[in-house]
């Protein structure tokens, strides 16, 4: 069992003062083997913070990320389950489910995660995931109107993964949870 | 080599001393053991005198004497057995007068009138009177100190005090305190005299050896705090009076300091408030030397912890105007010690505020007066220097900030921003950082405008460049914290009205404009963004409602926006400002204002000819043009014409081959909304694919002039996927046949010597043409759409190609 914390979309501070606290006391270090984040931190301080929860840190650059050494797209295993990560503004159109499923064929992962449009998604496509974790701040986005502050929680296990998703919704964390078991034909690759 | 020598001498005289009591000690037990009265006498006596040395220090002396003491213990309770030794101890008080000096006389008295105050054969007070008097006999320093403690001590249960068993008959608690005050004033002399004794020795050393003795004279303040009977009116009546009598009289500074400080430990807290005016009206008359401002500090320390201790003494507190008293001493001191250095007076002021805000944390109006008087103090000076002054300031200006955990009431002190202005630039900034991190600790919403003008006036330091003459150079890291924290404290600053969340973003933009271009980057998004988020309230309810004016529209703030991101881009910062600008026409179009929205395309493009120049740059930048063009919905077909002309020629010039190619099939987006009401323009789709099928041609080729060899055919592979994408979602240009030959032509060209094999694009093929196996296996509509693309074509010809891009070639 590897816990896999994914979330993105932060703008810190452009666009919010900092994680909320609720978040904040749930997420303590030691507990999560993997962090995925797709980018749009966009400060240093996040990127410290993000560090202490778990040294395996693995971020894409968002298009407010000061830092420019962030790759485009990443990909990583995880598992028996092959990740892959990026921000999404280079896909267009944006949150086009389509669109990220040539990201997917592309990267030719099991998984993937995007951001950018703030708006939490789970999707079973084809043989795998497509997932966007919002925003992780609740960050004001041109796309997405009414955005809940969001993270995912991946569980992988063999060959099965638990989505958990936490929402916060009027000060209470809300917590869904999606269930995912890859196809052999894929892995045959 | 002197003081050593002298150490080890007075090491030799000890041991001497010590040598000389056990010796004697050894005789006088075996008196004792003999019940033999004159041999115990006389063997006591000599041993004694082995204390009237003159040559030890007070620590050595204590060990001599530590001695005696216990030898004199065995000898008490000799004394107490009258059947032992067969004298009554009337008769035994005289007999020990015999001695034949004066020192031992008066130690064996003492050991006597003990036993004689136990039989309880004379009043107590007439005993204690008697020895407190003869110990006068005794002027040497060391040795009277020591014997008056002896006599302290042997003293301490048998007070008359009330509830005792000496209490009665003429005994009351008025004699153990006139006792113990008796015997405090005269060592407290004996104490003070020390320093004149002798000019040869030093006066360091001297000192040294005056505070080993300290505790002996402080000794009996503690037994008079004992003392059941002194109840808070004698106290107040009599103790105190006579304590700071004798200590204002001796005029010698370390006895007042020390004793000072003894008194308001050793009494209880309630005493202390109870008797402040005495107890304060004492400090100005001490000797101009003496630390009053420690003095004064403990006595508040102390105050607060007991104003903490129990929310029921606070209406005692209220009653004996416990501030107004304090605050006029520290005035009165502040204004006679006119060389006290500013952080003596502003650490008196710290305490006090402290003192404050346990006591009356209700009563702003004190802690804005405690500021008004720091004010005054620092006003005689210019910026602080002193670090140790400064940290006290900040000390000063922080305890508000805790104790109420909310700025607003804090912006309400008018003195707090005169206090801050005293603080040299580099302060100034730290104290900005924590009202800001005290800010965003409590999650205190800021909400007025007038409150924010105040805020910011405080963190000004942050805001602006103060001091314009500084030259040294800041350090990066540590700028970006500070503005990265003035940013975080935007997104605090809130109404829910909408008419006053404009002017408070109005406020904040006055303010950051004045920051200069290096902080601009900084400050300008969260603005922006805040602004943003007022727009989207307001969305819908534009234009005149009911005939009146409505002073917050989304027409203002992006004017508003206009401009603030306008100084962005001439700091400059167009890669920050594009986004910025593209964030606002995105609202604009929300808001449906057309020209608005056109206007911040307009800028963006303006700003992506004219300053990104980067390549890497250009690629972002046209990605989130195409992207939010793709969105908009507000433009009529010259505008959007416009537009989409512009975003497409913008693609086509990027400087990497791949990177055009990427651009240009994206821009067959801006063709195709997959809405109801979406544009749907499929020739103008397949002419971007078309067009980027040829740059991806052309990218080939470039690789195989370069390198020799053909590049991955990955963006070939990217451009199948795109055909699939529009073939999809039902353009009647897309054919399957296209697919058909396109798929060829990627087999081919994997299949080429030239081409580089790539494993990626191998995958990403291969995951391609499962995909299309997928959706025919799906069934339905698309799998019979998908059925006419057959996987494994036989006929691989170049044909194709030239078919694919016969339309723009």
């Amino acid at each position: 069992m590897v816990l896999v914390l994914a979330l993105g979309d932060l703008h810190i501070p452009h666009r919010a003062a900092d994680l909320p606290a609720k978040f904040k006391s749930m997420l303590v270090p030691g507990k999560i083997q993997h962090v995925i984040c797709t980018g749009n931190l966009c400060i240093k301080e996040v990127h410290d913070y993000l560090k202490t929860l778990c040294p395996d840190l693995h971020i894409t650059r968002g298009e407010y990320d000061e830092e420019t050494r962030y790759p485009e797209t990443k990909t990583l295993t995880i598992g028996q389950f092959k990740l892959g990560l990026c921000h999404g503004h280079q896909v267009i159109p944006w949150g086009d489910l389509d669109s990220l499923a040539m990201l997917q064929r592309q990267l030719d992962v099991d998984i993937l995660v995007t951001g950018h449009t703030h708006q939490f998604t789970a999707y079973k496509h084809e043989a795998g995931v497509v997932i966007n974790p919002g925003s992780a701040t609740g960050a004001y986005s041109s796309i997405t109107y009414d955005v809940n502050p969001s993270f995912v929680l991946m569980d992988i296990d063999a060959l099965r993964v638990v989505v958990y998703v936490y929402e916060l919704i009027d000060g209470e964390v809300k917590v869904d949870k999606i269930d995912f078991k890859k196809t052999t034909t894929q892995s045959a690759n | 080599m002197l003081a050593t020598e002298g150490m080890e001498d007075e090491e030799k005289w000890l041991a001497e001393g010590i040598a000389a009591i056990q010796h004697n000690a050894f005789y006088m037990s075996r008196a004792l053991d003999s019940d033999n009265l004159r041999e115990a006498l006389k063997y006591s006596a000599l041993l004694l005198s082995e204390l009237r040395t003159s040559k030890l220090s007070p620590h050595k002396y204590y060990e001599l004497y530590m001695r005696a003491f216990d030898e004199l213990r065995k000898l008490e309770m000799f004394f107490r057995e009258e059947d032992r030794h067969g004298c009554s101890v009337i008769d035994l008080y005289e007999l020990v007068q015999h001695a034949g000096n004066i020192l031992p006389r008066l130690y064996l008295l003492c050991t006597v009138g003990s036993v004689y105050i136990k039989s309880k054969e004379a009043p107590a007070k007439d005993i204690l009177k008697d020895l407190v008097e003869m110990c006068r006999g005794i002027q040497h320093p060391t040795r009277g100190l020591f014997l008056r403690s002896y006599l302290a001590q042997i003293s301490r249960d048998k007070l008359p005090d009330l509830g005792s068993e000496y209490e009665g008959e003429g005994d009351t608690v008025m004699d153990a305190v006139d006792f113990v005050l008796q015997n405090f004033t005269e060592m407290n002399k004996l104490w003070v005299r020390m320093q004149h004794d002798g000019p040869v020795r030093l006066k360091e050393k001297l000192d040294k050896e005056r505070s080993e003795l300290r505790d002996l004279v402080g000794k009996n303040l503690h037994v008079l705090s004992q003392i059941e009977g002194v109840d808070l009116e004698m106290y107040k009546d009599v103790v105190l009076p006579r304590v700071l009598e004798q200590v204002v009289n001796c005029k010698d500074e370390i006895a007042q300091y020390y004793l000072m400080d003894c008194i308001i430990q050793v009494f209880p807290d309630e005493y202390h408030l109870q008797t402040l005016e005495t107890l304060l009206g004492a400090c100005p008359q001490l000797q101009p030397a003496v630390d009053v401002k420690t003095v004064l500090s403990r006595l508040m320390e102390r105050l607060s912890n007991y104003a903490d201790s129990s929310p029921e003494v606070l209406p005692d507190f209220l009653q004996v105007e416990a501030f107004a008293k304090l605050s006029s001493a520290i005035g009165k001191v502040i204004e006679a010690q006119v060389d006290m250095p500013v952080v003596g007076a502003i650490s008196l002021y710290v305490f006090l505020l402290t003192f404050t805000l346990r006591v009356h944390p209700d009563r702003l109006d004190y802690v804005d007066q405690i500021l008004g008087a720091c004010v005054k103090k620092l006003s005689g000076e210019a910026k602080l220097e002193d670090s140790i002054a400064t940290k006290q300031v900040v000390a000063l200006l922080s305890a508000p900030l805790e104790k109420y955990s909310d700025i607003v009431t804090v912006l309400s002190l008018s003195n707090y921003p005169r206090v801050m202005d005293h603080l040299d630039a580099g302060t100034n900034k730290i104290m900005a950082t924590i009202i800001i991190e005290s800010i965003m600790k409590n999650d205190t919403c800021v909400s007025t405008a007038d409150k924010v003008e105040v805020l910011f006036e405080l963190i000004k330091g942050l805001i602006k460049e103060l001091d314009v003459t500084a030259t040294d150079e800041l350090d990066e890291e540590d700028f970006k914290e500070e503005q990265n924290s003035v940013a975080r404290l935007i997104h605090v600053l809130y109404n829910d009205e909408p008419e006053e969340m404009l002017k408070i973003i109005c406020t904040v933009r006055k303010h950051i404009m004045a920051g200069g271009p290096k902080r601009l980057t900084f400050t300008v998004p969260p603005l922006a963004f805040s602004a943003l988020k007022l727009v989207r309230r307001l969305q819908g309810q534009d234009g005149d409602m009911a005939g009146e004016e409505v002073p917050a529209t989304p027409k203002k703030i992006f004017k508003l926006l206009n401009e603030t991101i306008e100084a962005l881009s001439s700091v400059p910062s167009p890669e920050l400002a594009l986004r910025l600008y593209l964030q606002c026409a995105e609202a604009a179009n929300d808001c449906e204002l057309e020209p608005i929205a056109y206007e911040f395309f307009t800028q963006a493009f303006v700003l992506y000819e004219e300053e990104v120049a980067d390549s890497k740059a250009q690629v972002t930048a046209i990605h989130l043009i195409i992207g939010t063009l793709q969105k908009m919905t507000v433009f009529g077909v010259e505008n959007r014409d416009t537009l989409t002309h512009k975003a497409t020629g913008y693609s086509a010039k990027l400087l990497k081959k791949p990177d055009q190619c990427r651009a240009v099939y994206a821009c067959s987006h801006l063709f195709w909304v997959d809405d109801q009401d979406g544009i749907k323009d499929g020739e103008r789709v397949l002419l971007c694919l078309k067009r980027s099928l040829r740059i991806a041609n052309a990218a080939q080729q470039q690789a195989n002039v370069t390198r020799g060899s053909s590049g991955p055919v990955t963006l070939f592979v990217e451009i199948l996927n795109k055909y699939l994408y529009f073939f999809e979602k039902g353009n009647p240009q897309i054919t399957s046949s296209a697919i058909q030959s396109l798929i060829e032509l990627i087999k081919t060209e994997m299949q080429s010597d030239a081409t580089t094999p790539d494993k990626a694009s191998d995958a990403f093929f291969s995951s391609t043409l499962r995909y299309v196996q997928f959706q025919k296996q799906k069934g339905g509509l698309m799998g019979e759409k998908y059925g006419s693309i057959k996987k494994f074509a036989t006929s691989v010809s170049l044909i194709f190609l030239e078919d694919l891009l016969g339309w723009v070639s």
